[in-house]
């Protein structure tokens, strides 16, 4: 074992390169004495940590039984609220599995502590950085090795080469270009397609977001706000849509998500352009948040106000869903509102923007 | 002891020297060095030494948790169905059977309540992901307050500086999997985030979603990224890690006998290995508990995803928290510029100040010791307080994290202590510039006195709670000295030296090439070091020993605790025989 290096008790003074440093105030003292564990001195005790260490690794062998007996004891399913919100086989198995590895880990540290050596040794540090010699036996490997393929006194070998596996990345970088279609690619006005499009369209029915029926003006009370959607998202035999799920419909779904609601008429001030955009006082915006799209929810009815649970931007319904605070800039797209023969909200045209978050190109579309 | 002649090898000169009788574990590792020959690495490693100190088992978490990541993780996939096909759930939570939802979401349900343990591995992966990432941070901080990332461990600083980025993004990718309304609504925050790149937004939003947003490639791609991907990086960088740190050898802390040419504690074979090796076991065995007893992410009670819908108190796992809190109380600043949109309200706080962060954070050791000019090794690990503008900027980033972190739950701190969204926001609109610079001179301040009682304990020292009355009438508190060993530590530390620019004309005047940058070298040096208390010299300490002893006559005779009761007959006289508090 090598002996503490009490040799360099000044310690830190002996870096190379570095202007004189007063001297060190106090001595090195070295390594303090070992002090004897009662495990050492005692054999009743090393005995009795003996038994310890033995007796956590026994534990962990109960546990692991105890974890294959409640696997096939304990039924999960549909009581997995039996305990604290949990499942008893969750609990128990979790417990049981966690007793089997934390107490061979105790017991694996017990041993360590009490029983094995507890000498502290020491050890010289090198340099992180090779020796001198090697240093310059490699950087002489490197120029003999550069020199004899010539590649400094082939320029064109060396930059047609460069050249050559610079552009073999290019595939890497192409094959990816049909991760997707580009938005302009898929853009639709007809099939309500593209970042600027949804499915509305003239005339469409708006619908309660769950069940799909459609909404008469006159049933709204003042106060009132409906989550809705677009009628084609529901397609029937009566009002004839084309059949839509999967992708589609999700696609849809994010994109033509409203909220409906009804306020006094006099509270309402209307865009340039949108006065005649609501029925009797009901006024409809798109539901996906201009931040970055997440569907807003909390409506409060005295103020108008309604708020994005996840960044707290905070819209004005009555006025345009103006932005009052938050972190949003533009207000919520307005879908200009009507009533069918039947007395049903329908919708005069599209959104006149994009729904949902800013993108780069979104002014030029 | 005798010599045991039947061990020694026993060689012809023709043939390999063969040891007479091999234990069977000689055999053993006999028959794998003449394939392997590892002996050779073998031999300075089994007996490597390592120091011991609590805060080197913070990284250790870090490693086991991952290592705990992969064995729930690999069992997770064997049920798991990293697809968004529509299904009908038919499983056994009858709060959402008969719902349409994706294979992903039913698989997930289905892994919580109709596998047996399938819910204990769901929550100790996610437990686990949550210790993982804490446990770097920790380290992390511990690794920079004791300035751990100085030469030659700067590399292995980058290194842990990607981990952490890795680490982060594989718990976002793997919260996301289930397809769950939370999930799916971060997911669309990602989306916007995307779609807030200039020029490209578009295009990398319908790239990664296979189209437009939310398509049906997202939760496939995310299970290849969160499975092969990452793992893949995070392993290799831990094992690059793990080989500089056996390569640079462990720091440790100053003490007696402690210097930066040598390294004590305990040998890797048999004594750390066991303890490390226990501690795996340990980890493992806190994760499953947590796992058993601890709910995390039920995604049973969030529903699937459905694009038009939301929960109140939308928020991300808290890791990814900080971002979110920047993205909360950003103002809505947006641009349209030659007709093209610029979102400063996401770009700001999601594509410019965490990458800035990170790259700070990989900069700190290199600023340092540009400003320094430090090149020596360094392997004594510094006390936070000896390093004062070091642990203020450290903790003035905290501060920064901290506060953009509560940002992120303005929600949850409006709803439970009853104030005012809007306040809060504006509140935290100020404090995230307002906040770090407080912290970093409060700091800094602290430290610096931190070191002016440390320089007291050294000269007069410690202070033992006795107050000594003279016959004069006056009161004073009895100092004893420290012992050898506290005082050697104490004073275990470099001299702080402030860069100065020499000669920085020539002899005809000439200013010489990169002064500019010296002179901010040096300045930016003084103001780094400038206040710093150094340690006493040993002139100082001899004085101040001197002026001691002279006291400790006039005090002589009270060496032992005093409990008032000396003379009134009710003296426990155990007290008298007590030593005085040792320091």
């Amino acid at each position: 074992m090598i002996e503490p290096g009490n040799d360099d008790a000044t310690g830190s003074t002996a870096h190379g390169g570095t202007p004189a440093i007063p001297e060190e105030p106090i001595a090195n003292p070295g390594l303090p004495a070992h002090t004897w564990r009662p495990t050492d001195l005692d054999e009743g005790a090393a005995k009795r940590a003996e038994r310890q260490v033995a007796g956590f690794f026994f534990l962990s062998m109960v546990c692991t039984v105890l974890f294959i007996v409640a696997y096939f004891t304990l039924q999960i399913g549909d009581n997995f609220d039996t305990f604290i919100g949990l499942g008893a086989s969750t609990v128990a198995l979790g417990l049981a599995l966690g007793g089997a590895m934390l107490f061979i880990g105790v017991g694996i540290i017990q041993w360590a502590r009490k029983l094995m050596g507890d000498h502290e040794i020491s050890e010289l540090r090198h340099s992180a950085s090779s020796s001198v010699e090697d240093r310059e036996a490699t950087l002489a490997a490197l120029d003999i090795g550069i020199e004899e393929s010539g590649i400094g006194r082939r320029p064109l070998v060396r930059n047609s080469l460069l050249g050559a596996v610079g552009m073999v990345g290019l595939p890497l970088v192409v094959i990816l270009r049909d991760l997707g279609p580009t938005n302009n690619q898929v853009a639709n006005a007809e099939a309500g397609t593209g970042l600027q499009h949804t499915i509305w369209k003239k005339g469409m029915r708006l619908v309660r977001d769950v069940v799909g029926t459609p909404i008469m003006a006159s049933e709204l009370e003042i106060g009132d706000l409906v989550n809705a959607a677009p009628e084609a998202l529901f397609p029937t035999e009566e009002n004839g849509y084309p059949e839509i799920e999967g992708v589609k419909l999700n696609v849809q779904k994010a994109k033509g998500a409203i909220i409906i609601v009804k306020m006094e008429p006099d509270e309402i001030k209307h865009g340039k352009g949108r006065e005649n955009w609501t029925v009797d006082g009901v006024i409809c915006y798109s539901k996906i948040c201009t931040h970055v799209g997440c569907p807003i929810s909390l409506y409060e009815r005295t103020t108008h106000h309604v708020l994005c649970p996840c960044h707290q931007s905070t819209f004005d319904l009555a006025d345009s869903a103006k932005v009052i605070f938050g972190p949003a800039h533009r207000p919520l797209p307005q879908l200009p509102l009507a009533v069918d023969d039947e007395g049903y909200l329908i919708a005069q045209a599209d959104f006149d923007e994009p729904v949902g978050a800013s993108y780069w190109e979104r002014e030029k579309q | 002891m005798s010599l045991d002649t039947s061990k020694v090898a026993t060689s012809n000169g023709a043939t390999a020297a063969t040891a007479g009788k091999p234990s069977k574990l000689g055999g053993v590792a006999g028959w794998a060095d003449e394939r392997l020959g590892l002996a050779g690495a073998m031999k300075k490693n089994l007996r490597k030494v390592f120091p011991d100190h609590w805060s080197f088992m913070l990284g250790e978490i870090a490693l086991w948790s991952f290592v705990v990541l992969l064995l729930t993780g690999v069992l997770l996939t064997l049920w798991f169905t990293p697809s968004m096909g529509e299904v009908h759930y038919e499983g056994s939570y009858d709060q959402l059977r008969g719902i349409e939802m994706s294979e992903a979401m039913a698989s997930t349900l289905n892994i919580s309540f109709d596998v047996r343990g399938g819910l204990l591995l769901r929550q100790m992966h996610h437990w686990a992901a949550m210790l993982f990432i804490a446990s770097m941070m920790v380290h992390l901080l511990r690794v920079a307050f004791t300035g751990a990332f100085r030469k030659p461990r700067e590399v292995n600083w980058v290194i842990g500086c990607l981990l952490l980025l890795l680490g982060t993004l594989e718990g976002f990718t793997g919260y996301s999997l289930p397809d769950d309304l939370l999930s799916g609504t971060g997911v669309r925050a990602a989306d916007g985030f995307l779609k807030a790149t200039p020029v490209v937004g578009s295009y990398m939003s319908f790239f990664l979603f296979g189209g437009e947003f939310p398509g049906q490639a997202i939760i496939p791609r995310l299970y290849i990224i969160h499975v092969l991907l990452i793992p893949g990086l995070l392993l290799g960088l831990i094992a690059a890690h793990m080989l500089l740190l056996v390569y640079h050898k462990h720091t440790q802390w100053p003490g007696p006998g402690r210097t930066e040419q040598n390294v004590v504690g305990f040998p890797m074979l048999p004594v750390y290995a066991a303890k490390a090796g226990g501690f795996f076991f340990i980890v493992f065995g806190v994760t499953a508990i947590m796992g058993g007893l601890l709910s995390i992410n039920p995604v049973w009670k969030f529903g699937p995803y459905d694009p038009t819908k939301v929960t109140a108190g939308s928020q991300p796992d808290w890791y990814m928290g900080w971002p979110d809190g920047l993205l909360r109380i950003m103002p809505g600043w947006e641009s349209v510029i030659f007709g093209y949109t610029i979102s400063w309200n996401v770009m700001i706080p999601i594509l410019i100040v965490p990458p800035t962060m990170l790259v700070i954070l990989i900069l700190l050791p290199f600023i340092e010791a540009w400003i320094t000019g430090d090149k020596r090794e360094h392997h004594l690990l510094q006390r936070p307080r000896n390093a004062p503008t070091r642990t203020a900027v450290m903790v003035s980033l905290m501060t920064f994290y901290g506060l953009a972190w509560a940002a992120g739950g303005n929600d949850i701190i409006a709803i439970k202590f009853h104030m005012s969204i809007n306040h809060i926001t504006y509140f935290m609109r100020v404090m995230v510039f307002l906040g770090p610079a407080i912290a970093f001179f409060v700091t800094r301040r602290w430290c610096i006195s931190l070191q002016r009682h440390d320089n007291e304990k050294l000269l007069h020292g410690y202070e033992t709670g006795i107050i000594m009355r003279s016959p004069e009438g006056g009161y004073s508190e009895r100092h004893l000295p420290i012992s050898e060993a506290s005082a050697y530590s104490l004073t275990a530390r470099d001299r702080d030296e402030i860069y100065t620019v020499e000669g920085d004309t020539d002899a005809n005047g000439v200013v010489a090439p990169g002064s500019r940058a010296q002179a901010v070298r040096a300045k930016l040096s003084e103001k780094m070091y400038g206040y710093n208390v150094q340690k006493p010299t040993a002139e100082e300490i001899e004085e101040a020993h001197h002026h001691a002893e002279h006291e400790h006559e006039l005090e002589a005779g009270l060496d032992h605790p005093a409990d008032g009761h000396q003379f009134d007959g009710h003296s426990d006289h155990t007290v008298d025989e007590a030593p005085l508090r040792g320091h």
